[in-house]
């Protein structure tokens, strides 16, 4: 055992300690105690993914001396390690890129507790990737599920409490249904980490028994999973809960608490239930269906959006039936091109909402269209940031878009058949859907009209949204260019998983 | 149906979870929102407690220095429910607080009238 082996714990522990700390310090002290603690994580995560490419392997963390059968693990290989960095670069620049807007949106003497809920969710999401215990899983994501909802409706203005409380219905729907699946898999395995748990349903399955109970164990963890996750038809919550709060908490909701979520079903699927039993039950259709359903779905809803805030909320209902639609595929190549999806977007849906939260301030606060016609004139790092996402939403070569329509393609056309056809046809649709919206976007934010040239001040949003805006595009452009070693390290981080 | 009789604690922890799940998603007051979730998570406990438990067992609490595994029942499922409970109770303040907030904002305890204020507002 070595030092460095502790750095998952660290980067579970260190904002969680710290978020208890920050409630009691003043708005500016617990802004910079929450940016340093962030910082910190994202420097320990991207320390941590060479040190595992080195190390070439998976290993398993004890928690407080208890060996394996009663004790609590975290588990870390190369996919924990890839992921936990970019949730940790996501929510760092979500954060730094919407300092501003967290200023006016958020009341003064409150401001410290929104960093607070920050920290929390940032502990919650390390904590997701790198737990082996699935009750933890469960109380990390009943955490995330609380800060969420203060990160929704920490905002006074516009409905951000009505959004909360819609959010928090179907979010509490959805965790009663999961801990639901928890508990008779308790029943049925009498195991709480993830490993044991699948030796022992591998010799149930080996038996025979009780497999209907496994079945409906499945179904609802992927119900309450899918729902949180705001899958294709249960999705109702997401537009008026992204549009309506301030732009980091759009971003951190979108790109990384769903995420998290997708990330622990995924875990669920190859470290628990193991992918044949999950084929056995045919779960997998279903999600194909509604994935391909919501990619569909979700974007011609956001061609109907006059509001630009709610367009890419939109946009998320579609980006994550793409994803569920890949994990629908059910083979090693869709899973790898579900989680580079899960990245992509995570990344590409933060500088979005980021970007777009600098053009709203530069349009007097308006989020319509008309009132957004030149803005990216007002706002030029925003206006270039927003190109940078939406190019990439559309699949522009170059782009972290393209490589995963490309990786999707390969995915498809290896599996064949109708499941070929359909996520092909789904790839052609919803790119020229996402076309025509972004495309209109794009040319609304750099139309003027004579009258309307603005030689009134310019924007700048401050080198905090700047340097936001740059890192996230160059993330962008780094995941469209440098697709095969990521997918490669993807790949071998799966291979560790199962 | 002679499982349902011989499983009733289970039998009545699912029957008690759908109550609750249904009036969670369903009514428009919000308390009764509330209250449907409290049934709902309870419900579960319920499950977790009734499984956890072996007929003719104790409490696992060591008296009078009998240390076999045997005498008692399994620990873990009331951990799990202590652990659910903290969970469940933090959320029933939080969404108790949101509702005293939608009520001084909206003067209502119906989620449809609200919505409806919310919108009106908007436009």
């Amino acid at each position: 055992m070595q030092l460095w082996q502790n750095l998952p714990f660290a980067m579970i522990l260190l904002p969680l300690a710290s978020a208890s700390l920050t409630s009691i310090l003043k708005g500016k002290a617990a802004r910079r105690a929450a940016l340093t603690v962030i910082s910190l994580v994202t420097l320990m995560a991207a320390a941590f993914v060479p040190l595992m490419q080195g190390y070439g392997g998976s290993y398993t963390f004890m928690m407080g001396h208890f060996p394996a059968p009663w004790g609590n693990e975290i588990r870390a290989g190369m996919l924990e390690a890839l992921t936990a960095l970019c949730f940790a670069l996501v929510m760092l620049f979500s954060v730094l890129g919407g300092l501003k807007d967290i200023e006016r949106d958020i009341l003064l003497d409150r401001q410290n507790l929104y960093f607070v809920m920050c920290e929390l969710t940032t502990a919650a999401l390390m904590a997701q990737v790198f737990t082996n215990d699935v009750f933890t899983g469960y109380v990390f994501l009943e955490i995330m599920t609380i800060a969420a909802c203060a990160l929704i409706s920490a905002r006074t203005k516009g409905r951000t409490l009505v959004a909360a409380t819609r959010y928090m219905i179907m979010n509490l729907v959805g965790s009663g249904l999961f801990l639901l699946g928890l508990t008779l898999l308790y029943d049925l395995t009498g195991h709480l980490l993830m490993s044991n748990i699948q030796e022992k349903i591998v010799a149930l399955s080996a038996t025979g028994k009780y497999q209907q109970p496994l079945t409906m164990v499945i179904a609802l963890v992927t119900i309450g999973l899918g729902i949180k996750s705001a899958l294709f038809p249960f999705h109702t919550w997401v537009p008026d809960a992204y549009s309506s709060s301030t732009p980091t908490s759009s971003a951190i909701l979108s790109s990384l608490i769903s995420k998290g979520y997708i990330f622990l079903l995924i875990k669920f699927y190859y470290r628990v239930f193991g992918l044949r039993e999950v084929a056995n039950t045919q779960v997998e259709d279903v999600l194909l269906v509604f994935g391909a359903a919501g990619a569909v779905i979700g974007s011609v809803l956001a061609i109907r959006q006059l509001d630009i805030r709610r367009m890419i909320a939109y946009s998320s209902v579609a980006q994550i039936g793409y994803i569920y639609m890949a994990i629908g595929l059910g083979t090693q190549s869709g899973m790898t091109a579900a989680l580079f999806q899960l990245m992509a977007h995570a990344i590409c849906k933060s500088l979005l909402f980021i970007a777009t939260g600098g053009l709203c301030a530069a349009s007097h606060d308006k989020r319509s269209f008309p009132s957004l016609r030149g803005a990216a004139y007002r706002h030029p790092a925003a206006g270039a940031a927003f190109v940078v996402g939406a190019l990439s939403m559309i699949g522009i070569p170059f782009l972290s878009g393209f490589a995963v329509k490309l990786a999707y393609a390969e995915a498809a056309v290896l599996w064949g058949g109708p499941r070929m056809i359909t996520v092909l046809s789904v790839l052609a649709v919803s790119t020229m859907l996402n076309a025509v919206y972004f495309g209109r976007t794009v040319v609304t934010l750099f139309r003027l009209r004579e009258e309307q040239i603005p030689q009134q001040q310019k924007w700048h949003g401050g080198p905090c949204f700047v340097l936001s805006c740059a890192a996230l595009s160059l993330l962008t452009f780094i995941l469209g260019l440098a697709a095969d070693p990521v997918l490669a390290a993807i790949r071998s981080g799966l291979e560790m998983f199962s | 149906m002679g499982n349902l009789f011989n499983n009733y604690e289970e039998a009545c922890a699912i029957i008690l979870f759908g109550i609750g799940f249904t009036t969670l998603l369903l009514h428009r007051n919000m308390i009764k929102k509330i209250i449907g979730f409290s049934m709902m998570d309870s419900a579960i406990y319920l499950f977790l407690a009734a499984k956890g438990y072996i007929a003719g067992r104790k409490a696992p609490i060591v008296v009078d220095g009998v240390q076999s595994m045997e005498a008692y029942i399994n620990p873990v499922p009331a951990g799990l429910v202590l652990t659910g409970i903290v969970v469940s109770v933090s959320v029933t303040a939080l969404m108790l607080a949101l509702t005293v907030r939608l009520y001084r904002r909206y003067h209502t305890l119906d989620i449809d009238e609200i919505t409806m204020q919310a919108r009106r507002e908007e436009a």
